[in-house]
């Protein structure tokens, strides 16, 4: 047992990797290469199960350790661990995968070998973003995620797809590359890239130069992140990449890789550098809202359904940034709790979307009308689905949303009020959407022979409504551990801004909310 | 009387040039309108055979011919790279000779191996008299190659003016070595290094700007770098990579041996100039380009400006990152112009964008090891060429560079646009017709595994690599 829990974060990571090197030596038969890959991603699920299993919650710091030195010049360690924040965001990446699989089964039928194989190469990817604990480890898997996603893009999307590919690759690389450049100004003053060593050192004051460079270090991390979020005026990439994505690649892109980027500014930005995103929260907070509202009123006009989709990410993200940045425990629970909830609902709806359009090639809504008559399977699944997405009380977008706006309450009562119509907002779009294509007669006669759901889409869908209602009426399953993990995040976060404010009276600090957030948390769950 | 350890100490050019020997004659003795395959496994043979020298030769570290030579961890790894080049680039020609019907095989292999004669003993040399010989023996032999493919009208014009060039670079090389020795009464390196370290001389700072420009030429470093796109895109591609890799680091180590070694005075400017100048003039000529072996020209112009970077840090982690990076842009561009010489074709047809749309059906294998050099020449992970910027930003941060780290941090941003459209065009866009369905020959499947292996192994591991360019750097400046 000890030398599963010393090695399983490096089986999950490598496991797809291994599928898909194995997959380069199979033979072009279209359907072994399918169930294969399946198989992969299934075996690296129940692996990945055994994280949760075994997470001891109560206990602080990283589990399932792994160091050990990889280069001696530089210092760089192949360090691994996770806590109750990244542990979710791994199986959320996991859970995701099989059902990417299902979805692709048919739709792609080109190059299906290479398909695959960049899917479990990504899937090893980011698998390791979430798990790295050595900065220059982070940047490797980082930048290792953008080329499969690229390619998926490019070689299986449609319509501008060089375009949104080539967009979306110089987007994250040029972003990455300040992040990159901070990351070894860390180490030429430090020695070290290890994640903890370095907080370790910054909070102890020990490296030298820190004060005048850590607001460029923070915008150097910053910007990487919130290109990949997307925050606001840094979002123009991801429509144009959903729209002429194939489905699983609009899965995974909503799914986990914009929650890359929220992660990263909750593990990075925070833990390393408090008092910086103290100061820089109030404006980083007006381009979560101004998010949170831009999204919501350029997705209401969309009258691509795929696009519309995609700007509700700029929205719901602007969510989980916001909570971040309340720095308050129930917002920042509810952020990690949004990132889940807004893979499975909006993975769930882009599913949805490439079943139809597998049908009828194409998302412009006013093609479709009426399509509850011919596909009322389809229809049902869609509203469930959407219902969650709108935050639903007892689905699990209303979880999140809540914990997100009761966080930011409690930072500024401003902040809540103005988010607090995102929630509207998205209650508008998404039923607007909803009866525009779903209700009434069936208006375009190519609708009227459509046919429902099969076995294997509805296979590939209801993992996902099984979880949106789990996660909606027993959230306490997952906040368990996300729970003292946050807490320990912010414990971190308000001793380092405490020991800063002692140079610096009369900031503010928030972590008496610690306690009243908590009591708070545990009156809505119901307990 | 000269000890016999002496020859040891040259043993790997003395073998690779009696290979060079052998392939002439056995050259005539060949049918004159057959394949001359033959010789291309006599030089094969040879490069083993001066590897293997080499790796004796690491027993035997010290200086030879009073003082002329000298062989230690810094000149065996610069053997060991321009050794690698000329083996991939040998097993690259294999079967492209034939392919573009270059009856000249015996002058092909045998200019291909004096010129790695001449690349190597610029790496040991360390008087500069006999670098300055050795640089005219591997700048000779690339002349001649560049202008190969005889029935070309753009080979004709790259020999041509590569030459012209070359030899008006050389001369200012040369005249550099002049001034310092009228400056230091010596031309030994090390001799210089006591001199300059105790005296001062204005004259110093002439002779190494001097030598910068001779060397700059050779490396393709802005502002002169006019020649390389021409040249290159008339060159036979093998040739290509010859030129743009081995010349290259044998230049950088005289450049490293003329600037460390000697501890010569006034080089910091001009170098961090022309690293600017290199990347920035490099990357945005890259953008526009539609023939591949242009953009790669102008890649190698931005790459050598990476390169300087290391050079403007200086100190031991400079030069052997500096080192590293040689070493790694080798392994990618080597091999990257190895697959282009492949789907160039008779003539050299193939060899705009466009001609590489669809590569990614039409021959799947080809496009997969062309784009991860492609992706090593962009630096992501995985791949030597990320740690051989990684290193090389690193040595600038830690030297305090940090705007040359940013602008370099830039380029290698915009960068990433133009390799990227290489394989969007394999990938994303549909293949034309009449672009032949390229088959991979034995020789070059060789070459572009020791290649490809090369460069993962250095993205991967390049723990050793680096311990050993730290050891080399030590070497250089005791």
């Amino acid at each position: 047992m000890n030398f599963i829990n010393n090695n399983i974060l490096t089986i999950v990571i490598f496991l797809p990797l291994a599928g898909a090197i194995l997959l380069v030596f199979f033979p072009r038969r279209h359907r072994d290469i399918r169930y294969f890959a399946l198989a992969v991603s299934l075996i690296t699920l129940l692996a990945s199960l055994h994280l949760p299993w075994y997470l001891v919650r109560g206990q602080s710091g990283f589990q399932f350790e792994r160091n050990i030195p990889w280069i001696a010049h530089p210092n760089i360690h192949y360090h691994l661990g996770i806590d109750g924040i990244s542990m979710w965001l791994v199986i959320l990446t996991t859970f995701l995968m099989p059902l990417c699989v299902l979805i692709s089964w048919n739709s792609i039928g080109d190059r299906v070998k290479e398909f695959f194989i960049l899917m479990l190469v990504l899937e090893s990817a980011m698998i390791g973003v979430f798990v790295a604990l050595d900065l220059f480890l982070f940047y490797f898997f980082w930048e290792a995620t953008l080329i499969p996603m690229a390619l998926i893009i490019g070689m299986y999307g449609h319509g501008r797809k060089i375009y949104a590919s080539v967009k979306f690759f110089l987007y994250t690389m040029i972003a990455s590359v300040f992040m990159l450049a901070a990351i070894l100004w860390l180490y030429a003053r430090t020695g070290s890239f290890d994640f903890v060593t370095i907080q370790s050192m910054i909070q102890g004051g020990q490296v030298p130069g820190f004060g005048n460079a850590a607001l460029w270090l923070f915008l150097g991390f910053f910007v990487a992140f919130a290109v990949k979020v997307p925050l606001f005026p840094l979002h123009t990439w991801l429509p144009d990449a959903h729209v002429e994505a194939p489905t699983a690649g609009s899965v995974l892109l909503a799914g986990v890789l914009l929650k890359m980027g929220t992660y990263g500014l909750l593990r990075f930005n925070l833990g390393l550098f408090p008092d910086q995103a103290r100061r820089n929260a109030p404006w980083i907070i007006a381009l979560a809202i101004i998010g949170i509202i831009y999204g919501a009123l350029v997705a209401m006009v969309q009258p691509n359904i795929k696009r519309l989709v995609a700007y509700t990410s700029v929205s719901h993200l602007g969510f989980v940034v916001l909570g971040i940045f309340s720095f308050t425990q129930l917002g920042m629970d509810g952020a990690v709790y949004q990132m889940l909830s807004h893979g499975i609902s909006t993975g769930a709806l882009f599913m949805l979307l490439g079943m139809v359009y597998d049908r009828r090639h194409t998302y412009d809504i006013n093609e479709y009308g009426g399509l509850a008559t011919p596909m009322p399977v389809y229809a049902t699944f869609f509203a469930f689905i959407m219902l969650s997405s709108v935050g639903l009380p007892l689905l699990n977008g209303f979880i999140g949303e809540f914990l997100v706006l009761s966080g930011a309450f409690q930072a500024r009562q401003l902040y809540g009020i103005l988010a607090a119509t995102g929630v509207i907002w998205s209650a508008c779009y998404l039923l607007w959407m909803y009866q525009r294509v779903f209700y009434g007669a069936v208006s375009n006669p190519a609708n009227n022979s459509l046919r429902d759901l099969d076995a294997r889409e509805r296979v590939s869908l209801w993992p996902l409504a099984i979880a949106a209602l789990v996660m909606g009426v027993a959230p306490m399953l997952w906040l368990h551990s996300i729970d003292p993990a946050v807490a320990a995040t912010l414990r971190q976060f308000s001793s380092a801004v405490q020991a800063h404010a002692a140079h610096a009276p009369g900031s503010l600090v928030r972590a008496d909310f610690t306690r009243n957030g908590m009591q708070a948390l545990l009156q809505v769950i119901g307990r | 009387m000269i000890p016999a350890v002496d020859y040891i100490r040259i043993l790997p050019e003395l073998v690779l040039s009696i290979f060079g020997i052998i392939v002439m004659m056995v050259d005539p003795v060949l049918p004159e309108q057959g394949s001359k395959k033959p010789l291309g496994i006599v030089a094969l043979v040879g490069t083993l055979a001066a590897l293997a020298a080499t790796a004796y030769q690491t027993g035997f570290y010290g200086e030879a011919f009073y003082h002329m030579v000298r062989v230690d961890t810094f000149s065996v790894f610069f053997h060991v790279v321009v050794l690698m080049i000329a083996l991939v680039v040998i097993l690259a020609s294999y079967d492209y000779l034939d392919v573009q019907s270059i009856r000249a095989g015996g002058e092909y292999y045998a200019l291909i191996l004096f010129g790695t004669v001449g690349m190597m003993l610029m790496s040991s040399a360390i008087e500069l008299v006999l670098i300055f010989i050795a640089l005219e023996i591997s700048s000779i032999s690339t002349y001649i190659l560049a202008g190969m493919r005889r029935r070309a009208a753009e080979s004709a014009e790259a020999s041509l003016k590569y030459f012209l060039l070359g030899s008006f670079a050389t001369a200012f090389f040369l005249y550099g070595v002049a001034m310092i020795y009228g400056a230091t009464g010596t031309t030994n390196i090390y001799n210089i290094a006591n001199y300059l370290h105790t005296q001062q001389s204005t004259l110093a700072y002439l002779a190494v700007g001097l030598m910068f420009v001779g060397l700059g030429f050779k490396v393709a470093s802005a502002p002169f770098h006019v020649w390389t796109p021409d040249v290159y895109e008339g060159s036979p591609a093998p040739v290509v990579a010859l030129m743009s890799t081995g010349p290259k680091a044998a230049a950088f180590a005289v450049l490293l041996r003329v600037l460390f070694a000697t501890g010569a005075p006034g080089w910091f400017w001009m170098v961090w100039v022309s690293a600017v100048l290199s990347m920035t003039l490099g990357n945005i000529g890259a953008l526009v380009q539609q023939n591949v072996k242009r953009l790669l020209a102008y890649s190698s112009i931005a790459h050598a400006g990476y390169l300087l970077v290391a050079f403007a840090a200086g100190r031991q982690v400079g030069i052997s990152a500096a080192m590293f990076y040689a070493a790694s842009y080798a392994a990618m561009n080597v091999g990257a112009f190895a697959v282009v010489s492949h789907f160039a074709s008779a003539g050299e047809k193939y060899v705009t964008l466009d001609d590489y749309a669809g590569l990614g059906r039409r021959s799947p294998v080809l496009a997969a090891i062309l784009t991860i050099f492609l992706l090593s020449l962009i630096g992501i992970p995985v791949t030597g060429g990320f740690f051989a910027k990684f290193y090389v930003f690193s040595a600038a941060l830690q030297s305090n560079l940090v705007w040359l780290t940013i602008i370099g941090v830039i380029n290698s941003a915009i960068a990433a646009y133009y390799y990227l459209r290489i394989i969007v065009y394999m990938y994303m866009r549909d293949e034309r017709s009449e672009a032949p369905v390229a088959r991979i020959p034995v020789g070059l499947g060789i070459g572009l595994a020791i290649s490809l292996v090369a460069t993962i192994y250095l993205g991967v591991l390049p723990g050793r690599v680096l311990e050993y360019a730290i050891q080399g750097a030590q070497d250089l400046l005791k």
